[in-house]
Formats: C-alpha cells, sequence, structure tokens
C-alpha cells in the first residue's frame, strides 16, 4: 500500500502512526482526552450559568445607581468586586478560592472550580449586561415610568429585554473565553482536557502528539462556537423589530 | 378605518370655538385656588440644571376637561415644564398638586400618580421587542390587575378609535411615524388617565402624517381628555386649545384664549415669536 510512496514519506507516515497508537490506542489513553473534555464542559457550562447570574445582578446594581443614585453601598462592593477579579490572575483566583477557601472545608474540585470560574466570569459579564443596559435609549425607560411602572418593573419588562438582545453575542463570546480560561483547571488537581493530553506527555514521553491533539479539540470547539455566535449575530439582525 | 363607530371626525364646524364652556382660571389667586380645585396647581415651579435656570418661578393651574397648549422658542423650558408635571423631570423646588396631591412631598408614591397621568414623546418610545397589542395591554395588566381579556378588549376598542385595529399583531417597527405616534397615544388611554401630557407629539413625522396624529388629539379633546400640549401646530392651538401659554425664558410670560396670543400678544417676545412661526 505504501509502495506508491516514496520510502522517506513512508516512514514519516509510519511513525506517526506509531505514535499515534502509542498515546491514544494504547492503554485507552484517549481517555484522558475524552474526560478531561467532559470535566472542561462540566466547568465551563456551569461557571457561565454562574457568571450570568452573578453579572446580571451586579449590573442591575451599577446601573440602578447611575441612573438613580441609589444603592451607594452596593455599588461600593460591586466596584470593588470588579476591580479584585479584573486585577488579579484567574489561576491565582483558583488557587485561592480552592486552597484557601474551599479545600479545608473539603468540596469537590469540579464544584471549586465551577465557583471560580463563575466569579471571575461575573465581573466581565457584569461590564457586558451593564454596557447593554446603557445601549437602550432612555426613552424606552422614560415611557415605562410614566405609564406607571416602578424602576425594577421598567427595567424587568423594558430595559433588561431589549438589552439582553443587544449583548447576546458579547455573552456568547465570554463563554469561548471561558472555555479557554478553564485549561489552568490543572492547577488544583483537576483532570480537565489541557490536564489530560498533559497526563498522555507523562506517560509516553512524546510531547507533540498530545499537545497539538489537545489545541486541535479547543480549535475546533471555538471555531464551531464562533461560527455559532456569527450565526445568530445575523439572525438577531434579521429580526430587527 | 372608516367601518367602525368611531367618533374620530374633523368637525370643522365652529362649535368649539363658539362656545367655550370652560373660563380658564385668568389669574393665580393662592387662596381662591384652593376652594376652586383645579386639576392640576403648579406653584412656583423652579428647575436649575447646574447654573441654567430651565424654569423660573412657573405657576399655573391646569382645569379639569382644559386643553391648553404650551408654545414658545426652542430652549424656552416647554418640555422641562411638561415632564415635571409627571416628575420625570425632578424640580428644584415649588408645588405640583394634582387631584389633590402635592407631587414633590416625600413619602408619595409617584408610580400611582403617574398611571393617571398619560404621556406622549416627541420619538414615540414605543416598546419594540413588544407587539402593538402587548405593547398597549402591558400596563393595564401589570398596574391595574385587568386580564388579558379585559385588556385587550379596551385595547380594541381604543385601536378601532384611532384605526389601527388591524395592526394589533404587527411590531413597532412595521408602522409609518404617524401610526407610531397614534399607537403611543392608545398605549397611554389604556391606563384610563385623568390628564394626557403631550411633548411635540407631531415633531418628528413627515409633514403628511402630521394630520392623522392631530385628528386623534382632537377626538380625545372633544370627548372632554384634559390635555396639556407642547406643540409648534399652530393651527391645532387656534382651533383646539381652551387656552394658550406663551413661555420664553423658563417663565410663562402670556396666557389667554387662541384669540387672545394668536391677535393681540402683549410681550414683544410673544410678538416675535409669532411673526417668526406665523410666517
Ligand atoms: N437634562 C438636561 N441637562 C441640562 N440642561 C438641560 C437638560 N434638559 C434641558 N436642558 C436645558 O434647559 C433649557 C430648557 O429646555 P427644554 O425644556 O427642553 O426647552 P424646550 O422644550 O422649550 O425647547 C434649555 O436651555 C436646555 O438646553
Ligand atoms: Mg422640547
Amino acid at each position: 500500500m505504501n509502495l506508491l510512496l516514496d520510502a522517506e514519506n513512508a516512514g514519516f507516515f509510519e511513525k506517526l502512526r506509531d505514535r499515534f497508537v502509542n498515546c491514544f490506542i494504547e492503554d485507552d489513553r484517549w481517555k484522558y482526552l475524552a474526560n478531561g473534555l467532559a470535566v472542561t464542559m462540566k466547568i465551563t457550562l456551569g461557571a457561565v450559568v454562574i457568571g450570568v447570574i452573578l453579572g446580571f445582578l451586579v449590573a442591575a446594581i451599577r446601573a440602578t445607581h447611575d441612573k438613580t443614585g441609589k444603592l451607594r453601598i452596593l455599588n461600593f462592593l460591586a466596584n470593588i468586586y470588579l476591580t479584585v477579579i479584573r486585577g488579579t490572575p484567574v489561576v491565582v483566583q483558583l488557587l485561592i478560592v480552592y486552597f484557601v477557601i474551599l479545600a479545608p472545608l473539603g468540596v469537590d474540585e469540579i464544584l471549586v472550580a465551577i465557583l471560580a470560574f463563575g466569579i471571575n466570569s461575573g465581573a466581565y459579564v457584569a461590564e457586558i449586561v451593564r454596557a447593554g443596559i446603557m445601549s437602550v435609549d432612555n426613552g424606552q425607560f422614560e415611557a415605562g415610568r410614566s405609564l406607571g411602572f416602578n424602576y425594577v418593573q421598567t427595567m424587568w419588562y423594558v430595559i433588561l429585554p431589549q438589552a439582553f438582545k443587544n449583548i447576546l453575542p458579547a455573552l456568547c463570546n465570554e463563554f469561548i473565553v471561558l472555555l479557554k480560561e478553564t485549561s489552568v483547571s490543572g492547577y488544583i488537581a483537576l483532570q480537565d482536557l489541557t490536564k489530560g493530553g498533559y497526563i498522555i506527555v507523562g506517560r509516553t514521553f512524546d510531547a507533540f502528539m498530545p499537545l497539538i491533539s489537545v489545541a486541535i479539540i479547543y480549535l475546533v470547539i471555538v471555531v464551531i462556537l464562533t461560527k455559532l455566535v456569527a450565526l445568530l449575530e445575523r439572525r438577531l439582525r434579521n429580526s430587527e423589530h | 378605518m372608516s367601518t367602525d363607530n368611531s367618533k374620530i371626525k374633523l368637525t370643522k364646524n365652529s362649535d368649539q370655538a363658539a362656545a367655550p364652556e370652560k373660563k380658564p382660571a385668568e389669574h393665580i389667586n393662592i387662596e381662591g385656588s384652593e376652594m376652586t380645585e383645579s386639576l392640576i396647581m403648579v406653584r412656583n415651579l423652579e428647575k436649575h440644571y447646574g447654573s441654567l435656570h430651565a424654569l423660573d418661578g412657573v405657576s399655573i393651574d391646569i382645569e379639569k376637561g382644559e386643553v391648553a397648549v404650551v408654545i414658545g422658542p426652542s430652549g424656552s423650558g416647554k418640555s422641562t415644564f411638561l415632564r415635571s408635571l409627571n416628575l420625570l423631570e425632578m424640580p428644584t423646588s415649588g408645588e405640583i398638586i394634582f387631584e389633590g396631591v402635592n407631587m414633590l412631598d416625600k413619602g408619595i408614591n409617584i408610580n400611582l400618580h403617574r398611571q393617571k397621568m398619560g404621556m406622549v414623546f416627541q420619538h414615540f418610545n414605543l416598546f419594540p421587542h413588544m407587539t402593538i397589542m402587548k405593547n398597549v395591554t402591558i400596563a393595564p395588566m401589570k398596574l391595574h390587575g385587568k386580564t388579558k381579556e379585559e385588556a385587550e378588549a379596551k385595547a380594541h376598542e381604543l385601536l378601532k378609535k384611532v384605526g389601527l385595529d388591524d395592526r394589533a399583531n404587527s411590531y413597532p417597527a412595521q408602522l409609518s411615524g404617524g401610526q407610531k405616534q397614534r399607537i403611543a397615544i392608545v398605549r397611554a388611554l389604556c391606563m384610563e388617565p385623568d390628564v394626557m401630557l403631550f411633548d411635540e407629539p407631531t415633531s418628528a413625522l413627515d409633514p403628511e402624517m402630521v394630520g392623522e396624529v392631530l385628528e386623534v388629539m382632537k377626538a380625545l379633546a372633544k370627548d372632554g381628555m384634559t390635555m396639556v400640549v407642547v406643540t409648534h401646530e399652530m393651527g391645532f392651538a387656534r382651533e383646539v386649545a381652551d387656552r394658550v401659554v406663551f413661555m420664553a425664558d423658563g417663565k410663562i410670560l402670556e396666557t389667554g384664549t387662541p384669540d387672545e396670543i394668536f391677535s393681540s400678544p402683549k410681550t414683544d417676545k410673544a410678538k416675535q415669536f409669532l411673526a417668526s412661526v406665523l410666517k
């Protein structure tokens, strides 16, 4: 079968195949990647849920303060949260949440990671949502208030639905960023996708094959998600009511 | 549009002008005004934007059923005055007594009072993510506790009056400017307000759409709605107003019947302004 190829090429492909077998087939090592990917997705999805809830809460506090001057103390706390989270590396945050706060309590590592990345993501989501709220024309707010809606009702029925539509693409991008950021989960002894690849490196002493494979898996997921976001953006623009 | 039992017909006769029943209160008489109990009593309203004096001691009584049209040069404080009435703009000082309650008292629930003051904006401000039906029923349903059926029955009745019942399931972006403004009027009316505030409701419209909106407003006036209207439509002021209010530099300089203001303005500012708008 390889007769048609010249000897050098045949050697190259054979070597590649051997390394592939060694890295992924032998001892079912592919499972490190498969299980790692599952862990990565769990952390990402969980963190997104927490990040979105936290982000909306913080954004609501900040926007309320900007619009009405109320909630001064909450706004102050929100600002500290945003400053600290955005001013320190996510790995350090993860390590602190794990070793300082939760490991002594014996909390499951995946839960720790979900919490840490969720709290981190919330800070970025908050600024996305705040920008979204500010992008809704103030006339909408005045129309709601003039009908007799209170501040919260106006936010809920009038402003947030419009803001959400504006920020949905940015929120999806935050999801993509988060997916890549969870690759530092190995620091707290979690076997996510990246760590899975790294373990294979240790077993096989082959760095190229596992790490390139890990990169390709991230890349494929990100490219697919990016395409979906672009599609979503177009749909939203077309359904512009 | 004309198949319904609409009251919106441009009555060209002059029974309004011939029999002005509601005599506008001539001057503010602080002692006397407590007894006659106007719908809205504004006293010494002041508004500062930093060093800018946007409202400078504005006092006026709005009677029940009265149509007051506010005119004046751009920047004279007309919008600020109108938006102060429902506290979209917070006055620096003064009193706004609406149905016997001082809206500036601490501890009153402004949202309850706003429900009785409909407002129509220059730029419509319809909710773009809701259908027309949702736009006009959401407030009565959420705030008056009306059922969907009740709210929609009322909405259909009013939509018919403005000739837009067939657009109930459209979205605002699918309507023309004139249609949007008629819907905005219906949205306010669905709350069954005691007074309607209009801030230049036709200024953002293409000229050919001004008429349809003014017609709806005329019909509303004829039905006895109390209205405060800021507008540059002098024809509307002449025809529909019980009283014309002329503002300049944050003050009310003159009030009077359309005839008094348009035919014999007293102040130089009013003369200048009318000369410029009436060509
Ligand atoms: N939010 C604001 N901040 C600062 N100045 C304002 C604001 N709103 C209105 N003004 C100023 O107050 C004055 C009166 O404005 P406005 O009531 O809108 O006038 P009109 O409606 O008669 O054109 C103008 O000089 C305007 O620039
Ligand atoms: Mg104005």
